[in-house]
């Protein structure tokens, strides 16, 4: 039990670990552009990403407090994700 | 009889999931919290019935469940291989295509699952409809021959959904 | 004492999936080179990882002894939502001419998105599209 929990506090230090990277590469092509869409989709994997970040602290604290943070996350980065698509698509977000 | 249940009931799935995403929001079962999770299920749908005439009358669910294992199975398989395509394949060997998928789908619902389907089956985004909705235009990430992710396409998921939607 | 040690079995198998797949997808975004390949890897791969790591959250609750399953709808939304942002993606890629473009519909005239007015199409075929971003 105690190499199986051991294992386990492992692969969540290394999961962070590796989410933190992954926000960084996301960073990087939301610098490195080039274009508009490209931009969009870093925007969208980073707010991917941080919703796994929240809920590896959730694990890591072992609560379930941040179940409503994830969820409004999520919808907040999708509609934003639409909105900003739907800018550039057609000048205006609500029509 | 079945007049008052068709109208109490407009949408008896969208009642079902209602129910449940209730309860799983309150994350414990209680009868009160199961009562109250089916009048908002019958609220709702009640409420919002008048702005979608043309929704589907009715849909096989014995089929529609069997789809959606076939998809979620597709999901974790294509993912697995496009996993080892995006860190094994240098770019210059990739053979990104577009792929023409002619509907024989009507209704919104289905063609919106269709769309949905073949973007969350890696390997295949679905990025427009033609201005008529008559063929859905497809982006495939690493594909040699066209035609075969189209028959794929037809074959594995818009005949399903067309008997769904029957 | 079997389901708790199963269900940490679970959640180190769940991280390690999620890890994977959210490398990948970020190493996906970085490295391919057109705007519509860079589509395929995030949209699934990332959401795909983040839905193992909301299983593993599940099974953790378990392995606290109190079961949840409320990760489930976080995951049922990600899921839903995942190909419209995708497809709102490849739609601005599209609009904005940044990737090869696809030859015309054989049954319609054209791509929906690419249905400008008269008028605008001249604006509209130019290699950047129309100043809007």
């Amino acid at each position: 039990m105690n190499t199986a929990i051991d294992l386990m506090n492992g692969a969540m230090m290394l999961s962070f670990v590796i989410l933190g990277l992954s926000q960084l590469m996301a960073m990087v092509r939301l610098v490195i552009g080039p274009d508009t869409g490209d931009r969009i989709l870093a925007l969208d994997t980073m707010v991917i990403n941080a919703i796994g970040l929240i809920v590896l602290l959730g694990i890591a604290q072992g609560t379930q407090v941040y179940f409503e943070v994830t969820l409004i996350i999520a919808m907040l980065g999708f509609v934003s994700t639409v909105a900003y698509a739907r800018f550039v698509l057609r000048g205006d977000i609500i029509e | 009889m079945t007049k008052v249940l068709n109208w109490l009931f407009p949408h008896p799935l969208m009642t079902v999931i209602l129910a449940v995403v209730w309860v799983m929001l309150q994350n414990k079962v209680s009868a009160g919290m199961v009562v109250f999770g089916l009048i908002l299920g019958i609220i709702i749908p009640r409420a919002t019935a008048v702005w979608w005439p043309d929704r589907p009358k009715a849909i096989v669910t014995a089929k529609f469940v069997v789809y959606c294992i076939i998809v979620v199975w597709d999901i974790i398989v294509a993912n697995i291989e496009v996993a080892w395509i995006v860190l094994t394949k240098p770019n210059s060997k990739l053979r990104p295509i577009w792929v023409e998928v002619p509907l024989d789908l009507r209704q919104p619902e289905a063609i919106t699952l269709l769309a949905g389907t073949i973007t969350l089956t890696p390997g295949t985004v679905s990025a427009d409809l033609s201005n008529e909705g008559r063929s859905l235009l497809v982006h495939a990430l690493d594909a040699a021959d066209a035609d075969a992710v189209r028959d794929e396409i037809k074959h594995r998921y818009e005949r399903r959904l067309k008997e769904i939607f029957e | 004492m079997t389901l708790e040690l199963f269900a940490v079995y679970a959640t180190l198998f769940l991280l390690s999936v999620g890890a994977v797949f959210t490398l990948v997808a970020a190493i996906g975004l970085v490295k391919l080179n057109d705007p519509m390949t860079r589509l395929h890897a995030p949209t699934k791969a990332a959401t795909v990882g983040i839905g193992a790591f909301l299983l593993a959250s599940m099974s953790h609750s378990f392995a606290l002894g109190q079961g949840s399953f409320h990760e489930l709808l976080v995951l049922a939304f990600l899921f839903v939502t995942a190909p419209i942002s995708a497809n709102f993606i490849a739609k601005v890629n599209l609009h904005k001419r940044a990737c090869d473009m696809p030859d015309a519909p054989k049954h319609d005239e054209m791509w929906s998105t690419l249905d400008v007015p008269e008028s605008d199409r001249k604006i509209a075929t130019e290699k950047n599209g129309p100043a809007t971003g």
